[in-house]
C-alpha cells in the first residue's frame, strides 16, 4: 500500500548509499566476465582468491591470503560480493576498534584454532620479516610476545588477551585500515 | 523445500550445540514461514517479554506502542518487497518480482544461523550482549512476520501518542542509519537493515511532515566526509612538507634508527643554519651589498697593490687570499660608517648584534629542543609492556599499496625487530663482572694514552707552524704550509677507528658504546680545537703588535701630511691625501685573518669528509663488488667487505663543524652561507653513499628516542665556541683600518654610541643602572635560586614518575600472578569446600553452578554442553567479543578440525576469565595447572 511514497527513497539511497557503488565496480572490474551487472536474482558468484589477492590494495600485503580466507565464506579466499563488501567495511576507517581487533585476531590465527599459538606467531613474524630473522631470534620474539600479552599464562594468546593488548596499541587503528 | 532446509539447519545446530536463542529463532521462523497468516507461535511467548523490550524505550505506555509496532511491522512487510526493488535498482538490474523474497529470507536466515552456529561453536564469548542482540534480532523478525499476519488496516489514523512514539522510532532509525557502518554485522544483514530503516524513515517522516530535514542531514553527512578527507589530505601535505622525510625513512628502514638519527640531526642542523644564514645575510651582508660602498672605493675594499698581480690566481683564491680576502665574505670588507644608505641602516650595530644574536638564537633553540626531547625521554629501549607484541601485530601498515614501499616496510620491520632483540639480549646477558671491569679500565687507559699522544702531536705541530710562519712563504713546501690541517685530519681519521677497536674490549650495549665513543672522540677533537685556538691567539697577538706599529706609523704619517699641507697651502681646509686605495698602507687586519683560518678549516673539513666517503666507502664498495669476481677469497664476506656507516664520526664531524661556524661567523659572515651549502649537499651525498655503499651494522640498535646526547654535545661545543668570540669582542681592540668597528676602542662601544646618540636619555639611564654590579649581583643570585628550586622540583617529579612506573609494573605483575594463582586458589577453595560439610564457605559458587533459570525453562534439556555455555559466557568482561562473534565468517575448516566435542574442555583450559565471574561454570578444575 505504500509504494507511492517509497519512490522518493531513492534519493536517500543515493546520498547514503551504503556500500559505495565504487566497491561494486571494483569487485566487478576484477572479473567483468564473471560478475553480472544485475544482482537481482542473487547470483552465486565467487571470485577466486587469485583475483582478490591481485588487487593493488592487497597484493603487497603479506597477509593477503589470510585476509581473503578470513573474510570469505568458504574459508578458501574465494569471495562473494558480500564478503568483499564485508572485508572493506571492516578495514575501512569507520569500523570500530573491537571489530577490527576481532578480525585482526582471525587474520593472525593461521590455523583457525581461535588461539594465537607459537606456530601462528612464527608464521606472522616470518611473513613480516620475509624470513630475515634467524631461528633463535624468531623463537625469542615469539616467546617475548607471548610473555607480554598472555594474561592467563596458558602459553598462547586468546582473543581476550589479544584485545587487551591491541586496545593499548597506539597505531593499530591507523595501520589496520585499507583505503579504497 | 524451505522447510526441509530449515530442518537440516536445525539438526546441524543441534549437533553443534547451538545456543538456545538461535534454536528458538529458527524454529519459530520456519513455522511462520510455513504458515504465514498465523500469529506468533507459542514458542515465542516463552521468551521473557521484558528482554524483548529492553531495546525500546520503556517509559512508553503500552497501547500506542503496540499500535506503532504494528505499523512498523506492516511497513516492514512491504519494505521487504521494496528491498528487492532497491537492490535491483542499485545494481542496475531489472525490477524483481516478490517471489524471490522467500529465497532471500531463507538465505539471510541461513546466514544468521551460521553466525550463531559459529557463536555456539566458539564456546566462550556468549554473553549478555550477544543474547540481547539475539533478542533484538528476534524482535525484528517478529515484527516482520507479524506484519505478514495482515494487520495493515489502520495506518491512516494517527493519534498524538502514536505521533510521538513514531517520531522517536524515526529518530532511532535515523541514528541506526548513521551508525550502521560501525555495527559489527555481516554485510547482508546490514544491507537489509539499512533498507528497512531507510524505507521506514522515508515513510513516516512523510507522515509526520518532517521530510525537510533530510537534505540537510545528507548535506551534513557529506560535509563530514569531506572534512575527514580534507584533514587527511592536510596531514599528508604536512608530512610532505617535512624535507627529506622520505629519504630518512628509507635510510631508517634499512639501517635502523641509529643511522637515521644522524640524518635527523643533520636535518635539524640544516634548519638551524638556515635561520642563522637568514639573519646574517638579511641584516649584514645584504645591506652592505645594497647600500654600502662598492669594491675599490676605499682601501679596505681594495686588493693592495702588492697582491694585485696574483689576486686572481687560483691557488691564491683557494687559500681565500686575493679577491676573496677583500670581499663581502670577510669581516675586513665592512665599512665603519655609522649609518648607510637611505634607510639609515646602522650596519656596525647590526653586525655586532647579529654576531651575538647568532649565539643567543642557537642557545635558545638547542635548549628548547633538548627540553622538548626530554619529554619523550628514555634512552632508547622503550619500556612499554607490549614492545614485541605491538611490533608483531601493528607494525604492518595495511595501507601500503606499492611494492617499493612494501620492501622498505619489510626492511624496517626486520630492522626494528633486530633492534629490540639486541636490547632484549642485552637484558638477558649475564657477565663476569671482574673481567669486564678490568677490561673496561684497560680500555679507558689505552684511550687516555692515545688522547694524550694526539694532544701532544697537535701541540708540537702548531709550534712548528708558528716557526714556519716567520719564514718566507715561498720557501715552504705545500706540506709545511698545511701541516696543522693535515695532522688534524689525520688524527681525525686514525683515532676514531682506534677507539672503536679498543672499545670492543668493553662489551657495552651498542647504544651505550656509541655514547662512549662519542665522548672520546669529542675529547680528541676538543683537544684539537683548543690547540688550534691557542695557535690562533698567538697569531692574533702577533698581528696586533704589528698592527699597532703600522697604526702609529699611519697616524704619524697623516699628521705629517696635515701639518705639511696646512703649512704649504696655508689653509685649514685640508683635503684627504690623494692616494689610490690600493696603495694605502694598511694593518694586517687580524679579524679577517681569523675568518680566513676558519673558512679554510671548514673547507678542508668538507674536502676530507667527502673524500673519505668517496674513497673509504664508494671505492671500497666498488672494489669489493667487482673485484670479487676474480679474487682468491670472498671479498664481500671476508676481509674488506662493505663499510658500515660511522655514526659517531659523522655526528661529531657535524658538531665540530658547527662549532667552527659559530666561532667563525663573526669574522667571516660568508661562512654561514658556505655551511648551508655544505649541509645541503652532504644530506644528498651521504644519503646516497649510505644507501649505495654501506651495509647495516652487525648489531642494529635503537637510537635513543631523544637525540639529547647529540644535543648535549652540541650545547657544549656552542658554549666553548662562545667563549673565544665573546672574549675577543670584549677585550681585543678591533683593527683600526678594517671592519665595521674600526676606529673604536672596543667593539661593543658601538652599542654605547647608539644608546647615547639615538635613544632617549632615560634608556641610557636605565642601562647604566642595569649594568650596576649592585643590580647584577642580586639578579644572578635570584637566577641561581630559581635554578636550584626548579632542579629540586624536577627531581621530585622524576622520583614520583619512577615510583608510579614501579607501581604500574607491580600492578601488572600482580594481576598476572593473580590470574595464574586463581586456578590454584580455586582448587584449594574447592578442596576446602569438599572438606566442609555445610558448604557455607562458598555460597556464590554454589549459586553459580546452576545455570540461570529462564534458560533452563526454555531449552528444557538439550545437552549438558549447552547448559554450561551460558554460564561460561555470562562473565561480565569488558571486551565485546560476543557481538563480534556473530558476524564471524563461518569457517568450515574450523568446524572440521575442531569438532564441538573437545571444545568444551579446551575452552576451560583457556583459564579463568577476568572479573567477578571467575571460575564460574567450571565443573572440574583443569588438570593443566
Amino acid at each position: 500500500g505504500f509504494n507511492s511514497t517509497f519512490c522518493t527513497s531513492d534519493i536517500l539511497q543515493v546520498q547514503l548509499s551504503f556500500p559505495p557503488p565504487r566497491l561494486f565496480d571494483r569487485y566487478r572490474d576484477l572479473a567483468p566476465q564473471l560478475v553480472p551487472l544485475d544482482y537481482t536474482d542473487q547470483p552465486d558468484v565467487r571470485l577466486p582468491y587469485e583475483l582478490i589477492g591481485s588487487m593493488p590494495e592487497l597484493k603487497d600485503n603479506p597477509f593477503r591470503q589470510r585476509i581473503a580466507e578470513v573474510f570469505s565464506e568458504d574459508g578458501e579466499g574465494n569471495m562473494t560480493l558480500d564478503d568483499f563488501l564485508d572485508m572493506f567495511s571492516v578495514l575501512s576507517e569507520m569500523a570500530p576498534r573491537d571489530l577490527k581487533a576481532y578480525y585482526a585476531f582471525k587474520i593472525y590465527d593461521f590455523n583457525n584454532d581461535d588461539f594465537l599459538c607459537k606456530s601462528d606467531l612464527e608464521k606472522t613474524l616470518n611473513k613480516l620479516t620475509r624470513n630475515e630473522l634467524t631461528e633463535d631470534e624468531v623463537r625469542m620474539v615469539c616467546e617475548k610476545v607471548i610473555d607480554e600479552a598472555d594474561l592467563d599464562n596458558d602459553g598462547r594468546l586468546s582473543l581476550e588477551d589479544f584485545q587487551h593488548m591491541i586496545v593499548r596499541a597506539p597505531d593499530f587503528l591507523s595501520t589496520f585500515h585499507i583505503r579504497i | 523445500m524451505p522447510s526441509q532446509k530449515k530442518n537440516d539447519i536445525a539438526i546441524r545446530m543441534e549437533d553443534v550445540g547451538i545456543e538456545i536463542d538461535g534454536e528458538l529463532d529458527s524454529g519459530s521462523e520456519g513455522k511462520n514461514r510455513k504458515a504465514k497468516a498465523s500469529p506468533r507461535a507459542g514458542g515465542r511467548n516463552g521468551k521473557p517479554a521484558t528482554t524483548e523490550d529492553e531495546e525500546e524505550e520503556e517509559d512508553q505506555d503500552e497501547a500506542p506502542r503496540k499500535r506503532a509496532r504494528k505499523k512498523k511491522a506492516s511497513a516492514q512487510d512491504s519494505e521487504e518487497e521494496e528491498e528487492e526493488d532497491d537492490r535491483s535498482v542499485k545494481r542496475k538490474g531489472t525490477k524483481a518480482a516478490g517471489r524471490k523474497k522467500k529465497a532471500v529470507k531463507e538465505e539471510e536466515e541461513e546466514e544468521e544461523e551460521q553466525g550463531k552456529k559459529k557463536k555456539g561453536g566458539k564456546g566462550d564469548a556468549k554473553g549478555k550482549g550477544g543474547k540481547e542482540k539475539g533478542n533484538g534480532k528476534d524482535k525484528k523478525k517478529k515484527n516482520g512476520n507479524s506484519s505478514s499476519s495482515g494487520e495493515s488496516g489502520d495506518e491512516d489514523s494517527l493519534s498524538e501518542g502514536e505521533m510521538t512514539s513514531l517520531k522517536e522510532e524515526v529518530e532511532e532509525k535515523k541514528k541506526l542509519i548513521a551508525t550502521l557502518r560501525n555495527k559489527p554485522w555481516r554485510m547482508k544483514r546490514r544491507l537489509k537493515l539499512l533498507k528497512e530503516c531507510q524505507a521506514f524513515v522515508e515513510e513516516f517522516e512523510g507522515a509526520l511532515g518532517k521530510g525537510k530535514g533530510r537534505k540537510l542531514y545528507a548535506y551534513k553527512v557529506m560535509m563530514a566526509k569531506k572534512m575527514i578527507k580534507f584533514n587527511r589530505d592536510f596531514d599528508n601535505f604536512k608530512t610532505a612538507c617535512i624535507p627529506w622525510e622520505r629519504k630518512i625513512k628509507e635510510v631508517e628502514s634499512h639501517f635502523g634508527s641509529s643511522v637515521a638519527s644522524y640524518f635527523i640531526f643533520l636535518r635539524w642542523m640544516y634548519g638551524l643554519n638556515l635561520v642563522l644564514f637568514a639573519f646574517m645575510f638579511g641584516l649584514v651582508v645584504l645591506p652592505e651589498v645594497m647600500m654600502g660602498l662598492p669594491y675599490g672605493s676605499i682601501p679596505r675594499k681594495t686588493v693592495p697593490r702588492a697582491e694585485q698581480d696574483r689576486a686572481m690566481d687560483i691557488s691564491v683564491l683557494l687559500d681565500f687570499g686575493g679577491y676573496c680576502k677583500y670581499s663581502i665574505l670577510f669581516y675586513g670588507f665592512y665599512n665603519d660608517e655609522r649609518t648607510i644608505g637611505v634607510l639609515q641602516f646602522r650596519l656596525p650595530l647590526s653586525y655586532l648584534l647579529v654576531g651575538l644574536g647568532i649565539f643567543g638564537y642557537s642557545l635558545m633553540v638547542v635548549i628548547r629542543t633538548m627540553a622538548r626531547n626530554s619529554d619523550e625521554g628514555g634512552d632508547g629501549g622503550d619500556d612499554g609492556q607490549f614492545t614485541f607484541a605491538f611490533k608483531m601485530f601493528t607494525s604492518w601498515d595495511y595501507l601500503i599499496g606499492n611494492p617499493e614501499t612494501a620492501d622498505n616496510k619489510y626492511a624496517s620491520i626486520t630492522t626494528s625487530f633486530k633492534e629490540s632483540i639486541v636490547d632484549e639480549q642485552e637484558n638477558q646477558k649475564d657477565e663476569n663482572i671482574h673481567l669486564r671491569r678490568f677490561l673496561r679500565v684497560l680500555a679507558n687507559f689505552l684511550i687516555l694514552c692515545s688522547l694524550g699522544g694526539s694532544g701532544f702531536l697537535i701541540y708540537f705541530v702548531v709550534k712548528r707552524s708558528q716557526e714556519f710562519a716567520n719564514l718566507d712563504q715561498d720557501e715552504l713546501s705545500w706540506f709545511e704550509k698545511n701541516e696543522v690541517e693535515f695532522v688534524m685530519s689525520l688524527l681525525g681519521l686514525v683515532c676514531p677507528p682506534l677507539f672503536e677497536t679498543i672499545a670492543e674490549l668493553e662489551e657495552y650495549h651498542p647504544r651505550i658504546a656509541l655514547k662512549w665513543q662519542l665522548g672520546r672522540i669529542f675529547a680528541l677533537f676538543l683537544g684539537n680545537l683548543y690547540t688550534f685556538l691557542f695557535a690562533l691567539f698567538d697569531e692574533v697577538n702577533a698581528k696586533l703588535e704589528k698592527e699597532k706599529s703600522i697604526r702609529n706609523a699611519t697616524i704619524w704619517g697623516l699628521n705629517e701630511y696635515y701639518s705639511n699641507y696646512s703649512s704649504y697651502h696655508n689653509t685649514t681646509d685640508i683635503p684627504p691625501p690623494d692616494i689610490h686605495p690600493a696603495d694605502v698602507i694598511r694593518g694586517p687586519c687580524w679579524e679577517t685573518a681569523v675568518g680566513i683560518e676558519f673558512v679554510k678549516l671548514t673547507v678542508s673539513d668538507i674536502q676530507v669528509t667527502y673524500m673519505t666517503i668517496l674513497i673509504g666507502d664508494f671505492l671500497r664498495a666498488m672494489i669489493v663488488r667487482f673485484l670479487n669476481y676474480c679474487w682468491c677469497w670472498d671479498l664481500e664476506a671476508g676481509f674488506p667487505s662493505y663499510g658500515e656507516f660511522d655514526i659517531s664520526g659523522n655526528v661529531l664531524g657535524l658538531i665540530f663543524n658547527q662549532g667552527m661556524i659559530w666561532m667563525g661567523a663573526f669574522y667571516a659572515p660568508g661562512l654561514v652561507g658556505l655551511n648551508v651549502l655544505r649541509l645541503l649537499t652532504s644530506m644528498y651525498y651521504q644519503c646516497w653513499a649510505v644507501m649505495s655503499c654501506n651495509v647495516p651494522h652487525e648489531r642494529v640498535f635503537k637510537a635513543s628516542k631523544s637525540n639529547n646526547f647529540y644535543m648535549g654535545l652540541l650545547l657544549l661545543v656552542l658554549f666553548l665556541s662562545l667563549l673565544p668570540v665573546v672574549y675577543t669582542i670584549m677585550t681585543l681592540p678591533p683593527s683600526f683600518d678594517c671592519g665595521p668597528f674600526s676606529g673604536r676602542e672596543q667593539m661593543y662601544n658601538v652599542v654605547m654610541e647608539t644608546i647615547e646618540n639615538d635613544l632617549p636619555a632615560f634608556i641610557g639611564n636605565i642601562f647604566t643602572y642595569a649594568t650596576n654590579p649592585g643590580l647584577i649581583l642580586p639578579a644572578v643570585l635570584l637566577m641561581v635560586l630559581a635554578i636550584y628550586y626548579l632542579n629540586a622540583t624536577s627531581k621530585n617529579y622524576q622520583n614520583a614518575n619512577l615510583e608510579l612506573k614501579k607501581k604500574m609494573q607491580m600492578a601488572r605483575d600482580e594481576e598476572k600472578n593473580r590470574r595464574n594463582n586463581k586456578e590454584n586458589t580455586n582448587q584449594v577453595m574447592q578442596d576446602l569446600e569438599d572438606l566442609l560439610p555445610n558448604r557455607s564457605l562458598l555460597p556464590p559458587a554454589a549459586e553459580e553452578e546452576k545455570p540461570p533459570p529462564e534458560i533452563v525453562l526454555e531449552k528444557g534439556s538439550k545437552s549438558p554442553k549447552v547448559a554450561k555455555r551460558p554460564g561460561a559466557a555470562a562473565n561480565g568482561k569488558g571486551v565485546n567479543i560476543q557481538k563480534d562473534v556473530s558476524l564471524a565468517a563461518p569457517n568450515p575448516k574450523a568446524a572440521v578440525t575442531h569438532p564441538p566435542g573437545p571444545r568444551g574442555p579446551s575452552g576451560n583450559a583457556r583459564g579463568p576469565p577476568p572479573g567477578p565471574a571467575r571460575g564460574r561454570g567450571r565443573g572440574t578444575p583443569p588438570s593443566r595447572r
